[in-house]
C-alpha cells in the first residue's frame, strides 16, 4: 500500500524536528530513510506508525487518511531497534500477540503463527523465551510478530544495529527476501549507508529534518545532489579538496592541482569550490596526473586503501587491487578521472 | 544466584566476627529468653529456669475472662493485613503506572503530593480521622481502620510502583500499541508482568506492615469483636495490678511466628523492593 506524507511537520515543544516534509513510498516498495543521528528519521517513522501525532500535515495509507488514527487502527507492523519482544511470553505467544488482541480463535492463531514462523525460519524455537534466543533469532521473532497481522506497512527502525557483523549480513538479505515475498510496503530507518544501499529500492537521505535527495541507490551514488549526500554514501568515503574556479577549471588551494570541468563553464573565477573524488576514481586510470605522498596504507584483503597527501595538505583516497610496491612515505604520481569527479559550490550544492 | 564465599585475602575476618558476636549477643539472648520464658517457670532473681510448663500458652485453648478469643483476634489481624495488601496493590499498581507513563494533567503536582503525603507523620492525623470515622459510622469497624491504614501506606506504594514502571522499556509499550492492543491491555498483559517481582515485594511489605500495625487499630478499632493481635497484646499489660509476663511473651511469640515464616519464604522478594527495581 502506498504511503504518502503530505507537508508533514513535527515539533516537540518549541523544537522543530521536521518541517513540511513530502514523501511518497510506492506500493510494494522498500524505502530507506538514511541520515545521521538526530536528523528526524525515527521521528518520521514513529509518525507513520502513529506513536507520534504530526504537528501538521497529512499521512495517507493508500487513499485513506490516517493522520488522526491511533496506532491500533493503522495496521502497521514495526520492528524496533531493541526488538521489544515481550520477555515474559514464549516466542509463540509473542508472535501471536497481535492476533490474540484481535480475539482470534486459538487454533487459528496457532496455525498462523506456525506459518509465519516457518517463513522466518524459527519454527523450532516456538517454546523458548526471548532471553533464550540469540540476537538474530530475536530479530526474526520481531519480524514475524510485525508481519503476522498482514500489515499494510512494515516499518523497520534500525533493525540491524544490535547484531554482530556476520549476522547483519545474513539478516540484510533475509529482511529483503521477506519484504519481496510478502510484497509489503516497507520503510527502513538506518544510519548505515551500506544497509540502505543493499536493502532498499530507493533511498531518502535526510539532514536536519529535511529530505536532501530521493533516488535509487546507484543513481544517488553516481549523481549526488549535494556534498552531504556524496560524503554519506560510499565506503571508503569520498575525499574532498577545497579550491577555486579559474577559467572553467577547478584549481586547488596552492595551484598544484588543476582539473578542467565542463560543469564550470560560466562560473566566474575565484568562486570557492569543493572537488569530490571517490577512491575508485583516483589511482592507475584517469586523465589528470596528481603528485603526492602516501601517508597511510590500509590492507583490506582484496584491495588496498591509500591516503595520498597533496602538497597543499589535502588528502585524496585511492582504492586499488592489492599491490606490494608502495609503502607509506613514497612519492607517487597517480591519475585522477576528471569525468567521474563531482564539483560542489560553497553551499554544498553540486554544479 | 549461588555465590561461593571467597576468603578475603586483604583483611582478617576474625576480629570482625568477634566484634559482631559481642554486639549481637544481648539481642540473641533476649530473643532466646522471649521463647524460653513462655515454656518455663523461673524463680525470681534467677536466669536459669527450673520448671517446664505450658501454662503460658493456655490462651490458645482457653479464652481469658474479659478478653476476646485469640483465634477471632488472629482472624481479624489476617483480614486486616490481607485487605490492606489488596487495596494497596490494586491502587498502587494502577496509580504508579499513570504517574510513570500517562501524560495526565497536573502529573507533577500529583508526584510531589504523593511524596509529601509519604513524608507526613500519620499520627498527627489520628484525632481528625477518629472524628471522621465516628461521624460516618465506621468507628470500631475493620473496614474503617483498613481504609485508613491503606490510605496512609498508599503513597509509599505508589511511589515504589512508579519507580519500577520507570524501568520498563518504552519500546515494549510501543510494540504493544502498534500490535493493536489498547492502553489497558498493554498495561495488564505486557507491562504489569514485567514488574511482577515488585508487585510481589510490595504485597509482602504491605502485609507485614498491616500485621504489625498497632496505633491505628488501637485508637480506631479497639472493640473486642474487631481487635487485632497487636491491640490484644497491649491489653495484656495494660492492667497494672494483674499482668502476666509469661502469657504476654507467649502471645508475642505467637504474633511474630507468621512474620518469621513469611520472611523465610519470601526474603528474596522483599530484598527486591530496596534493590531499585532491577530484574528479579
Amino acid at each position: 500500500m502506498r504511503i504518502l506524507l503530505d507537508k508533514f511537520s513535527k515539533s516537540f515543544g518549541s523544537t522543530k524536528v521536521i518541517e513540511d516534509m513530502n514523501l511518497e513510498v510506492a506500493s510494494g516498495e522498500m524505502l530507506a530513510l538514511l541520515g545521521p543521528s538526530g536528523c528526524g528519521k525515527s521521528t518520521t517513522l514513529f509518525a507513520v506508525c502513529g506513536i507520534h501525532r504530526p504537528t501538521s500535515g497529512r499521512i495517507l495509507f493508500g487513499d485513506r487518511d490516517v493522520t488522526n488514527l491511533p496506532s491500533q487502527e493503522r495496521n502497521v507492523g514495526v520492528v524496533f531497534q531493541s526488538y521489544a519482544l515481550y520477555p515474559h511470553m514464549t516466542v509463540e505467544e509473542n508472535i501471536g500477540f497481535p492476533l490474540m488482541v484481535k480475539r482470534a480463535a486459538a487454533p487459528d492463531i496457532k496455525k498462523q503463527v506456525a506459518a509465519i514462523a516457518a517463513l522466518v525460519h524459527i519454527d523450532n524455537l516456538l517454546d523458548r523465551r526471548p532471553s533464550q534466543l540469540s540476537g538474530g533469532q530475536q530479530q526474526r521473532v520481531a519480524l514475524a510478530r510485525a508481519l503476522i497481522r498482514r500489515p499494510d506497512v512494515l516499518l523497520l527502525d534500525e533493525p540491524l544495529a544490535n547484531l554482530d557483523a556476520k549476522l547483519r549480513l545474513e539478516m540484510r538479505s533475509e529482511i529483503r527476501r521477506l519484504q519481496r515475498e510478502t510484497g509489503i510496503t516497507a520503510i527502513l530507518v538506518t544510519h548505515d549507508q551500506v544497509e540502505a544501499m543493499s536493502m532498499c529500492d530507493r533511498i531518502a537521505i535526510m539532514k536536519s529534518g529535511e529530505i536532501v535527495q530521493i533516488a535509487t541507490p546507484s543513481a544517488m551514488y553516481n549523481d549526488p545532489r549535494t556534498s552531504f549526500v556524496a560524503g554519506f554514501l560510499g565506503n571508503p568515503p569520498i575525499s574532498f579538496i577545497k579550491g577555486t574556479a579559474f577559467q572553467g577549471a577547478f584549481v586547488s588551494g596552492d595551484g598544484h592541482l588543476k582539473v578542467p570541468l565542463a560543469a564550470l563553464s560560466g562560473i566566474s573565477d575565484d568562486t570557492p569550490l569543493t572537488l569530490g573524488v571517490r577512491p575508485e576514481h583516483f589511482g592507475t586510470g584517469g586523465d589528470i596526473a596528481v603528485e603526492g605522498r602516501i601517508v597511510f596504507a590500509e590492507t583490506q584483503g582484496r584491495e588496498n586503501l591509500y591516503d595520498v597527501a597533496l602538497p597543499d595538505g589535502s588528502v585524496l583516497r585511492s582504492i586499488q587491487p592489492v599491490r606490494n610496491d608502495i609503502k607509506p612515505g613514497d612519492q607517487v604520481r597517480w591519475m585522477l578521472g576528471s569525468d567521474a569527479a563531482f564539483i560542489f559550490a560553497e553551499n554544498g550544492q553540486r554544479l | 544466584m549461588a555465590e561461593k564465599p571467597q576468603p578475603s585475602a586483604n583483611f582478617s575476618s576474625l576480629p570482625v566476627i568477634l566484634l559482631l558476636t559481642l554486639f549481637s549477643l544481648p539481642l540473641v539472648l533476649m530473643y532466646a529468653y522471649l521463647f524460653i520464658d513462655t515454656i518455663s517457670e523461673t524463680p525470681v532473681g534467677s536466669l536459669i529456669p527450673n520448671e517446664f510448663t505450658l501454662r503460658h500458652w493456655s490462651f490458645l485453648w482457653q479464652t481469658k475472662t474479659g478478653k476476646p478469643n485469640i483465634w477471632l483476634v488472629t482472624l481479624n489481624t489476617f483480614i486486616f493485613a490481607s485487605c490492606i495488601t489488596a487495596v494497596i496493590l490494586t491502587v498502587a499498581s494502577m496509580a504508579g503506572y499513570v504517574l510513570s507513563r500517562l501524560n495526565v494533567p497536573a502529573r507533577g503536582f500529583f508526584l510531589a503530593g504523593v511524596m509529601v503525603l509519604h513524608a507526613f507523620p500519620s499520627v498527627t492525623l489520628i484525632i481528625a480521622i477518629f472524628i471522621v470515622l465516628q461521624y460516618i459510622g465506621l468507628y470500631n469497624s475493620l473496614i474503617g481502620v483498613i481504609l485508613v491504614k491503606a490510605a496512609i501506606d498508599l503513597p509509599l506504594g505508589i511511589w515504589l510502583m512508579k519507580g519500577f514502571y520507570d524501568t520498563v522499556p518504552w519500546e515494549i509499550e510501543m510494540a504493544g500499541i502498534v500490535d493493536g492492543a489498547s492502553r489497558f491491555t498493554v498495561w495488564r498483559r505486557l507491562v504489569l508482568p514485567q514488574i511482577k517481582p515488585a508487585v510481589m515485594a510490595l504485597g509482602l511489605f504491605s502485609f507485614l506492615t498491616g500485621w504489625s500495625e498497632f496505633i491505628l487499630p488501637q485508637v480506631l478499632a479497639p472493640g473486642a469483636q474487631v481487635q487485632v493481635l497487636s491491640v490484644y497484646l497491649a491489653s495484656l499489660i495494660i492492667d497494672d495490678n494483674n499482668f502476666d509476663f509469661g502469657t504476654f511473651k507467649a502471645v508475642g511469640v505467637f504474633y511474630v511466628v507468621p512474620v518469621l515464616i513469611l520472611y523465610v519464604f519470601f526474603q528474596k522478594h522483599l530484598m527486591n523492593i530496596y534493590g531499585g527495581g532491577t530484574k528479579g
